[in-house]
């Protein structure tokens, strides 16, 4: 037996499991889960399918956790969920999702998440790798006026501009929802919920339903020649060249929301002068660097010749310099692109579009343009 | 002569000198290529240090030298077209052609039946 196969026997797995072996889908491991990395179509087909038809994802490794005032009034929930989040959740209106993240002490990013209003409860969706954690973190934080509790179902997302198209046949709700709508569905006499958001710079869907109705979901999209499955591998790629944070890479317990260019989920209402500044986990330094600017900042960077350039090179500021000024966090190649892609973090001094900096690859110094994120307009219905 | 390493890589054997690539058992591993990185002629190698690199969309796989030699020729083809590296990699995706300096390295290697066998 190797390694592989025994570390597989305690990995688990999602309800749509048999179903990504049907359809030939290669499996590996990835944060405690066996979940499929590419099908028979292959990363690259994938990853230019969902830009231009539609893309099924199996997300059901990502946590959903509920939480609902104890007290039964939705507005306690909110203030007590802004003790954690650096965002206008108590703003945030019924059937809308927000996006934001939990800070750590340090102001660091703990998680970073979606957080959906559904009337008599709020809905957290938070990554695989941290759900355990982001769990104990709320009960730990909110627990005395809230109930945080993990639910049980299936997340499917549906990605691309033949999304909406495609998911409507079979829950017609969808068509009248913009970007970040969150509204109550059933399917196949099951309940559950779907946003429209995803994770790949594309217009799109995550429904999380029980597991049974989720496959059955499932089945169906997959029968319309439009939608294919698509793995994790495209998963990356798709997301990668939307610029949007991959945490554990890209952010992490060290880099804070405005480190990471993510100020912009920060309100006025949160920052100093506002009416509810401050009050969650790392606000003094977050405030600070708010008000005084960081001393890093995440990039999009554009190698200039055709070498990936990827997670961990070191960045330089020029081809002689002897010291690291920063380091690629994300990075490879892009399909839609073309071309190698890469996200890092610099001197706020060099985190300006127009900017060449060296990123060093097998020993080379290769030039890389510092471009705006993200890297190719979203395709978001935002009305 | 066709010999295969336990690295995943291929070489054949003409005359003194011996051509050489990654697999298709390899090839099917890594997924679609976007880049690869050839050695320069007139290189050096030795045997198991990195030669060449090909790179699929999620990662960067090193192609070690199965035998020491010098890099007489490479298959500029490829590095224009990582595609094929992919699609035809013990036929037109060849990555380059080392002069065999020792050809007593060559019984280390494997042959077909011994390479399929390995993979299984």
């Amino acid at each position: 037996m190797t390694a592989d196969t025994a570390a597989s026997l305690t990995l688990l797995q999602t309800p749509l499991h048999a179903l990504h072996q049907e359809v030939g889908a290669r499996m590996v491991p990835f944060a405690g889960y066996l979940m499929p990395l590419h099908y028979p179509l292959g990363l690259l087909k994938e990853h230019l399918h969902t830009r231009k038809a539609a893309g099924l994802f199996d997300v059901s490794h990502m946590g959903q956790i509920a939480v609902q005032a104890r007290s039964g009034d939705l507005s306690d929930a909110a203030r007590a969920l802004e003790t954690v989040l650096p965002i206008d959740v108590v703003g945030l209106g019924v059937g809308r999702q927000r996006y934001g993240f939990l800070t750590t002490q340090g102001g660091g990013i703990l998680d970073d998440l979606m957080l959906a209003n559904l009337g008599d409860h709020y809905l957290l969706i938070v990554n695989a790798a941290n759900k355990a954690a982001g769990l104990a973190h709320l009960l730990d934080a909110i627990g005395t006026a809230c109930t945080v509790e993990p639910v049980d179902r299936a997340l499917i997302a549906l990605q691309g501009p033949g999304a909406e198209a495609a998911l409507s046949r079979h829950l017609p709700v969808v068509a009248e929802m913009r970007f970040m709508d969150a509204r109550p569905v059933a399917f196949e006499g099951q309940e559950g919920v779907v946003v429209r958001s995803g994770y790949t710079g594309e217009d799109g869907f995550e429904i999380a339903l029980p597991a049974e109705a989720a496959v059955a979901l499932a089945r169906a999209l997959l029968a319309d020649p439009e939608v294919k499955p698509i793995g994790l591998g495209a998963r990356d790629s798709l997301r990668l060249e939307a610029g949007l944070c991959l945490h554990g890479s890209d952010i992490d317990h060290e880099t804070s929301p405005v480190e990471a260019g993510l100020s912009w989920a920060i309100p006025k209402v949160r920052r100093l002068g506002g009416t509810r500044a401050g009050g969650f986990p790392g606000a003094e330094r977050i405030l600070a660097e708010l008000a005084d600017g960081p001393a890093r900042l995440r990039v999009g960077l554009r190698p200039e010749g055709r070498t990936p350039v990827r997670a961990g090179a070191a960045l330089y500021e020029s081809m002689e310099a002897t010291e690291a000024v920063g380091r690629v966090t994300s990075g490879g190649f892009g399909p839609s692109l073309e071309g190698p892609v890469a996200m890092g973090v610099l001197p706020s001094a060099l985190a300006v579009p127009g900017r060449q900096v060296f990123a060093e690859v097998r020993g080379q110094r290769l030039p890389c343009a510092v471009v705006p994120l993200p890297f190719r307009p979203a395709g978001f219905k935002r009305s | 002569m066709l010999k295969y390493t336990d690295e995943h890589e291929w070489l054949r054997l003409e005359g003194d000198v011996a051509t050489v690539g990654i697999t298709d058992h390899a090839a099917e591993q890594l997924g679609d290529l976007v880049f690869v990185e050839l050695p320069k002629v007139g290189a050096t190698l030795t045997k198991g240090s990195a030669a060449a690199v090909v790179e699929s969309v999620k990662a960067a796989s090193d192609v070690y030298a199965p035998i020491d030699g010098e890099v007489t020729e490479v298959n500029e083809a490829a590095a224009a077209n990582p595609e094929s590296v992919g699609t035809d990699p013990q036929g037109a995706g060849w990555l380059y052609r080392v002069r065999v300096s020792d050809p007593s390295q060559l019984d280390g290697l494997m042959d077909e039946a011994a390479y399929r066998a390995f993979v299984g």
